[in-house]
């Protein structure tokens, strides 16, 4: 998490947010008063950590023992013959502990909380894979933990419900609005200010109010620093396409962040694009959203003329938030990556393909990647390398995908 | 004076109402807090996500929103109750997506021009001034500032710098609702905030019954009271007038006697 730009000189894309938390025009802290004086304790709680080698050495040691880092940088052997173009290779999360890349993020927050002297832990969850990774790192360090999740995703997600109950949290489902992961959110903040005392909200997600974007990317960053090294020492160069999907940016932000100074890397981060951009039915706040304020970060939206927040919709739970992390927002604006979306259908497809070729089952999050890789890895060249963030495991998607492809279970 | 500088030189602390538009008759939901004495009308502007506001706000953000209630409506409904009630001071309540959506300087004209004095704007610190700050300030909206029981002494000047027609004491950490005010430190706190400003001090949150708003009325210069208000109107929809103008009613005599008792 200590790794030192490349050549972060007065065009670095790395050196973002300004000290207000600001992306260029985005990012922020837009929260209620009552929560002000705690989020700017947290940043310096966070700035004394990040200084301190023991919270570094800590924060290490846990994803080596615990998650089991550094994961595996996988040659797709067959998944790259099949598509007949740029060689695809997989930064391999899905491998992690609790099957995806959130538990790199929840480690690092909780060591934080503990730092800070705080006994309660709250999070939010769509489709459960934060809410699963909260309850564990909880459930390790034994602190109480109360999971907010959308009442409609409780039914979606079961599974992932009697997982973080196992591991000792309270879920509890969320009712209010259109109950899912926003109104998750709403009722972690609101439960955060009524109990700023002792209480530390585990986000996400790289979004939220200054330091959530940064403090969120730079935990996740320890998979673009691995994969990049890895590539160095297995290929002797670095990747010409980096790829991953998008729900609040995370997992992306992760990858993409210790290579944004290599110029010559491309990067492609995925959306949700549902039923189709053309409709409502999306989730792409980057492709079909506009520029707004919500849960305490200015970023790009799913919204109405009014203002007012519209649903997302994705076949991933994962994905369907209608916001995104500010640092996309920028990266977007600048230019530095480019973002495309996916569609249901596509991602169902992109997760077939990966089950056949490699024998891997993919949560349906990053199938939406593997969509996109496999349709620019069919008009790159064979001596180029596409490298994607596998970033989750599907067992979670598997009655998902069973009710789509009509099969009974 | 202004028209809040007026509501707040009254001889009596200022009784703040606070109701959500598009809720109900709204139109007739302000005259019945008009008729019943309210001096200062707080109109909260619905948002799909209030997160600092609890269930009974909640409910009315989502029942206007149900009924189709849209930012022009409620700039509408501000204008016609100016209108009527040349005098009594309106602010605007609400989040800041609805009211930077089409620009701050759009919103802030389209207020100015609707008669309101004031705006609140939740999600608005005073780090993120600049997204609606100058805008109000330019068209002459009193940009009202929320203080909290976290908000200390060393952060206090930065929350009343730019900050204008009074300071809004949210007396406990926590949403909008049912939580009792702690009445004994309250006391202390708006003595703190009031050595700091010139600012009058309006207390809020979990006012409920006549008897806490003059508790409050014995220490600060407003009492505000919103989820009591709010949740009459869920309970009786079109027949909610009556009832919104017997609890203010109520609240403002008993805010008259606290004063008159403080002063004896
Ligand atoms: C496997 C997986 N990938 C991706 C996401 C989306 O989040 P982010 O964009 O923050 O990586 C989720 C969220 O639940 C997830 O579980």
């Amino acid at each position: 998490m200590n790794d030192i730009p490349l050549n972060s000189g007065p065009n670095s894309y790395r050196t973002q947010p300004d000290e207000r938390g600001h992306f260029g025009d985005f990012g922020g802290r837009y929260v209620a008063e009552t929560l002000m004086p705690l989020i700017l304790d947290l940043e310096r709680e966070y700035r004394a950590a990040q200084a301190d080698p023991a919270f570094t050495a800590q924060f290490d040691d846990l994803l080596e023992h615990y998650v089991g880092r550094p994961s595996p940088l996988y040659f797709a052997e067959r998944l790259t013959e099949e598509l007949g173009g740029a060689q695809v290779w997989f930064k391999r999360d899905e491998l992690n502990h609790t099957g995806a890349h959130k538990i790199n993020n929840c480690i690092g927050q909780i060591l934080l909380a503990m730092r800070m002297g705080k006994t309660r832990i709250i999070a939010e969850t769509g489709a459960g894979q934060h809410g699963v990774a909260t309850a564990t790192v909880c459930a390790r360090f034994g602190l109480p933990c109360v999971i907010y999740m959308g009442a409609e995703d409780v039914k979606r997600q079961s599974p992932n419900v009697f997982r973080m109950k196992l591991l000792g949290a309270e879920v509890v489902p969320v009712t209010s609005g259109g109950a899912t992961l926003k109104d998750a959110m709403n009722e972690g903040l609101r439960d955060w200010v009524a109990n700023v005392h002792d209480t530390f909200y585990i986000i996400g997600t790289a979004a939220g109010p200054h330091p959530y974007p940064e403090m969120v990317r730079n935990f996740q960053s320890v998979i673009g620093t691995e994969a990049r090294a890895q590539m160095l020492d297995r290929v002797g160069r670095l990747p010409d396409l980096l790829v991953a999907c998008i729900g609040g940016g995370s997992n992306a932000l992760g990858l993409f962040h210790p290579f944004l100074d290599d110029a010559d890397v491309k990067m492609l981060g995925v959306e949700a694009a549902g039923h189709g951009l053309d409709g409502d039915e999306h989730a792409a706040s980057l492709l079909g959203g506009a520029p707004g304020v919500l849960h305490g970060n200015k970023t790009y939206l799913l919204q109405d003329e009014d203002g007012q927040i519209t649903e997302g919709h994705s076949i991933s739970a994962g994905l369907d938030y209608p916001g995104i992390g500010p640092e996309h927002a920028w990266l977007k604006e600048s230019g530095r990556v480019e973002y495309t979306a996916v569609t249901d259908d596509e991602a169902l497809e992109g997760f077939q393909l990966l089950c056949r070729t490699e024998g891997i089952i993919p949560a349906l999050e990053p199938s939406h990647a593997l969509a996109a890789v496999a349709e620019r890895a069919k008009a790159m060249s064979e001596d180029q390398i596409i490298l994607m963030n596998l970033c989750g495991r599907g067992d979670k998607d598997i009655f998902t995908v069973a009710e789509k492809l009509g099969v009974e279970m | 004076m202004t028209r809040l500088q007026t509501a707040f030189s009254k001889p009596h602390p200022a009784f703040v109402a606070f109701i959500t538009a598009g809720d109900g008759d709204t139109a007739a939901n302000l005259d019945a807090l008009a008729a019943g004495g309210a001096d200062v009308i707080e109109l909260g502007m619905p948002f799909t996500d209030p997160m600092a506001d609890g269930p009974a706000i909640q409910s009315a953000n989502l029942r206007s929103l149900g009924a189709g209630t849209t930012t022009v409506d409620v700039l509408q409904i501000a204008t016609d109750f100016r209108a009527r009630h040349p005098d009594i001071p309106l602010i605007l309540m609400g989040y800041a997506n609805p009211m930077i959506r089409r620009g701050p300087e759009w919103f802030a004209d389209a207020a100015s021009k609707a008669g309101v004095d004031g705006v609140i704007c939740v999600d608005i610190p005073p780090e993120e001034d600049q997204a609606l700050g100058p805008a109000l300030r330019a068209a002459s909206i009193a940009p009202i500032r929320l203080a909290t029981p976290t908000t200390d002494a060393a952060r206090l000047p930065q929350v009343l710098e730019g900050s204008g027609g009074f300071l809004y004491y949210v007396s406990v950490a926590g949403i909008t609702g049912k939580q009792q005010a702690a009445t004994a430190s309250i006391e202390s706190a708006v003595a703190a905030l009031k050595a700091a400003t010139d600012l009058p001090v309006a207390v809020g949150f979990g006012v409920r019954t006549p008897e806490q708003a003059a508790a409050i009325a014995a220490v600060a210069d407003g009492v505000v009271v919103g989820s009591a208000l709010v949740e009459l109107v869920g309970e009786y929809g079109l027949e909610a007038p009556a009832k919104l103008q017997e609890l203010t009613t109520a609240m403002v005599s008993a805010i008259k006697e606290a004063k008159n008792s403080a002063r004896a």
